[in-house]
């Protein structure tokens, strides 16, 4: 919370955390400073369900420029997936 | 700076503790303290974005280690318990904690550590990070501390976009009402607080005469005191390090 910039999503899916799978409800995607990835800033994705317990939870810290590359891939993936190509 | 001797005796007790939070809640707190009956001065230290985490259980007993009651409260406890980095993603999602409940909550250690037979009757406030924003905000708020340390907290400048329910004022607008002594440490590759914030904070702190003393080091960026994180910077952390209990010894005096 250095930056305050933070954007959160309703999901629908399944994540896997320390427990096995759980149902997800929540994305919750910040640019902040990372907990563990050698970078000075990060886009960092936490996959979440508000009702379970904190531990359900999925991480990711990404560079800037890999989160743009994430996005990237997942909009390819949906437009090949659903024929919008 | 508080200097020790190889055949001095040392003792300390560091442990979690039920205190009083902000509107009634009891909420938990890492506490550590010299042995002794000392008179003792007492900080208050306010823990960062990342949590409640060992960082600070670490930075709780340095500070008693250098004859200060210290204390840390879990100021994440309206998010539940679990592993504070857990935690502390809950607390991101939610927007992070509001002012007013970091100030009430401060506020009530600031009482609690005044309240102790062992104090001296100064107390200081130190947070990093999201915590050293918190940190000038509450000694602004809050009366009764008597020197503030404000390690790299970004956000004290905010824009009219940047404010929130939850962070409704940017905390420089609070400047003319600073109680204590300010002590600011920063980097200067941060982003967040820019060097041009830091600027503009200590230009505030000037028009209003306060006392402050503002270093921003060179090759450093963000959080250069961690140890475990990338950021870290050996030769500025040392240095900051020293400006830290100087600046506490000066205005909080030392353990007798």
């Amino acid at each position: 919370m250095c930056t305050g910039i933070m954007e959160n999503t309703r999901v629908a899916g399944s994540g896997k955390g320390p427990h096995g799978w759980f149902p997800l409800n929540q994305a919750s995607v910040s640019y902040d400073h990372p907990d563990h990835a050698r970078a000075e800033r990060a886009v960092i994705i936490d996959f979440l369900n508000e009702t379970a317990e904190p531990e359900s939870r999925v991480s990711v810290e990404l560079t800037p420029q890999s989160a743009r590359n994430l996005v990237q891939a997942i909009l390819a993936s949906l437009s090949r997936g659903e024929g919008t190509l | 700076m508080h200097m020790y001797r190889t055949d001095m005796y040392e003792g300390m007790i560091a442990e979690t503790v039920m205190v009083p939070g902000h509107n009634g809640t009891v909420i938990n707190a890492y506490f550590a303290r010299p042995l002794g009956s000392g008179p003792f001065p007492g900080v208050v230290l306010i823990h960062h974005a990342p949590g409640w985490d060992e960082w600070y259980r670490e930075t709780t007993r340095k500070f008693a280690h250098h004859g200060y009651l210290a204390i840390s409260p879990n100021i994440y406890y309206q998010f539940g318990h679990g592993a504070p980095e857990d935690i502390a993603a809950k607390a991101r999602a939610a927007g992070g904690v509001s002012d007013d409940d970091v100030v009430g909550d401060i506020r009530e250690s600031l009482g609690y550590l005044k309240s102790l037979p062992q104090s001296n009757g100064k107390t200081g406030l130190f947070g990093t990070c999201s915590a050293g924003r918190q940190t000038f905000l509450v000694a602004c708020r809050t009366k009764g501390f008597d020197a503030a340390v404000d390690c790299w907290g970004g956000r004290v400048v905010m824009s009219q976009q940047e404010l929130t329910p939850k962070h409704p004022v940017a905390p420089i607008d609070y400047t003319k009402d600073l109680s204590c002594p300010l002590l600011g440490l920063f980097g200067e590759e941060d982003q967040f607080p820019t060097p041009q914030q830091v600027a503009q904070h200590e230009q505030e702190l000037k028009k209003y005469g306060k006392t402050y003393e503002f270093h921003v080091y060179p090759k450093a960026g963000h959080g250069f005191f961690y140890y475990d994180r990338s950021g870290y910077r050996q030769e500025q952390a040392v240095d900051g390090w020293n400006k830290v209990f100087t600046f506490f010894e000066k205005y909080l005096g030392t353990a007798d």
